[in-house]
């Protein structure tokens, strides 16, 4: 216990801490809509889009964060605009996107020496090597992420549950679509950093899938998915620090273990009764 | 017939017109010259086979698609310039077909009708709790208010649907067979109860059917789409026409009519 007291003590655990607390609550809410909307491998997709925006980063020596933001949010509208204008299926319009992005991250990486140890961070997750300054970006953009879902959450719950009826009602199904799908975009390049863009698609999808069997309304599936995200975050940094394990493997672990834990115990319940 | 021979006499203005009305995908025509009026007080089935465009002219209606000819005025405006939807009540074909693991209440799904003023509107618990509950009082679902809604019955769906499309105090009620997959006693009370609307509340109801049964029963006007309107009339003449012979003699899913 007194070991992870000095812990909390260390700057860059604080940093962690409180970067990978905004985006796993940002992650989560969004995971809902998504999850539910068949649409969870989106996340992954725009992962791989995101590789190629923190290779061009790390190439150019830009900030690769704020590149890899960029190349995603644009590359989110684009993915949209296939699906609804070539009549590509959702899934294959990911599989299309991601592999060009991580094709063009690979080409990135080959032609310049040196920068295979910075991706690696981003890959697998380094949350425990995150700068101040992508701690300020992560908090404010979760913190906005969080904002919108509140501010539109009647448009995302209706057009989730029923497009058409969304549509009649006067909401712009369209453009709700390309908002949620800009914001996975803006999320899945601030979890990078925390468990990587290999397992991000873990921060949107597990808590969200842990919550949406046990909520009985549709609010308590954001309160839970949020309380679920925030508690695996926690916990898993504090194991990561404890046993000296990788963060990212910590927190995907901890959070598939409470979503097993749901599923036997409602199995369970459900046969006795 | 021509709908406005039926209408004639009426002096007062349709709250629907279609005038007109062609859709094709591609090469395929789907509707094709369609004039429809629905007053205030109609029960209106539209039936006709499968692939007769019912659908496509209900979403038309709805401005989900738009006509390649023809237009459609709501309220006596334009289409376009149509912003009074909460007056349409509309409940789709596939509403009932949801993910019964969709974490959502009865609440929740007839409060996301309410048009909000605020952003915060949908946050508050005061929001709006009275409109919701009157509108389940209607269809008689009040007490499964917190109910999520993937444990109720099919019958007990629609009703919660209803609830939904009646909360914005519409004028006018969409149905696109509405009771697919419904045990016959809870189609019966689900008719008896848009009938209710329809008389008491003077709702107009357009109730797009193949249940020829529902047809005698509880609507005054019918409507039969085969790409064009081959038929249109008050109940009454409907009973008396080859048009309807030949209904029952085919059985609904073949209504072939030749005008």
């Amino acid at each position: 216990m007194e070991v992870l007291w000095s812990g909390f003590q260390y700057g860059f655990f604080q940093r962690a801490l409180l970067a990978g607390l905004g985006v796993g609550l940002a992650c989560a809410l969004l995971g809902v809509f998504l999850v539910l909307r068949k649409d969870a491998m989106i996340g992954h997709g725009l992962a791989h889009i995101s590789f190629a925006g923190v290779a061009v980063g790390l190439f150019f020596g830009f900030l690769p964060l704020l590149s890899a933001l960029v190349l995603t949010v644009i590359t989110a509208g684009l993915l949209i605009k296939i699906r609804q204008k070539a009549g590509v299926y959702g899934d294959t319009a990911i599989a299309l996107m991601s592999s060009f992005g991580f094709a063009v991250g690979i080409l990135l990486v080959s032609l310049s020496s040196g920068m295979n140890v910075d991706l690696f961070a981003y890959l697998f997750g380094d949350i425990l090597t995150i700068s101040s300054l992508e701690v300020k970006i992560s908090l404010a953009l979760a913190v906005a992420v969080v904002l919108v879902i509140i501010f539109y959450f009647r448009n995302f719950l209706f057009t989730t549950f029923d497009p058409e009826a969304a549509q009649v009602a006067g909401i712009p199904e369209k453009r709700v679509e390309y908002l949620l799908t800009v914001l996975a975009g803006i999320t899945v390049v601030l979890g990078m950093k925390v468990v990587g863009l290999l397992l991000v698609v873990a921060l949107m999808v597990i808590p969200a899938a842990s919550a949406l069997r046990i909520a009985r309304n549709f609010r308590q599936a954001l309160v839970f998915a949020g309380i679920f995200s925030l508690s695996e975050i926690f916990v898993g940094l504090c194991l990561s620090f404890l046993l000296d394990i990788p963060a990212a493997a910590g927190i995907v672990l901890l959070g598939f273990g409470i979503y097993l834990i749901i599923l036997f115990s409602q199995s369970r319940f459900r046969q006795r009764s | 017939m021509p709908s406005d021979v039926i209408e004639s006499g009426r002096l007062d203005s349709p709250l629907i017109e279609v005038i007109g009305v062609s859709f094709g995908y591609n090469q395929l025509e789907v509707l094709s010259e369609v004039n429809l009026n629905i007053y205030s007080g109609d029960f209106l089935a539209l039936i006709g086979p499968n692939g007769a465009g019912k659908t496509t002219l209900i979403k038309i209606i709805l401005n989900l698609l738009k006509p390649k000819k023809g237009e459609v005025r709501l309220f006596q405006q334009k289409i376009k310039e149509f912003k009074d939807w909460p007056l349409i009540g509309y409940i789709p074909q596939k509403a009932t077909h949801f993910d019964p693991l969709f974490p959502v209440s009865v609440r929740e799904v007839v409060a996301m009708n309410l048009p909000q003023a605020r952003w915060f509107d949908f946050w508050t618990k005061k929001m709006k709790e009275e409109d919701v509950l009157r509108a389940l009082q209607v269809v008689g679902m009040e007490n499964y208010i917190d109910e999520r809604i993937g444990y109720l019955s099919g019958g007990q769906q629609q009703r919660v649907f209803i609830a939904r499309a009646l909360v914005t105090h519409p004028r006018v009620l969409i149905l696109d067979e509405p009771t697919t997959g419904v045990d016959a006693p809870t189609q019966e009370k689900f008719y008896d109860l848009l009938a209710r609307l329809n008389k008491e509340e003077g709702l107009a109801i357009i109730l797009v059917t193949h249940e020829i049964g529902i047809i005698n029963r509880h609507v005054n006007k019918v409507a039969c789409l085969n790409r064009r309107l081959v038929y249109h009339g008050t109940h009454g003449e409907f009973c008396q026409s080859d048009f309807f012979r030949q209904m029952l003699a085919d059985g609904h899913h073949m209504i072939f009519h030749k005008h």
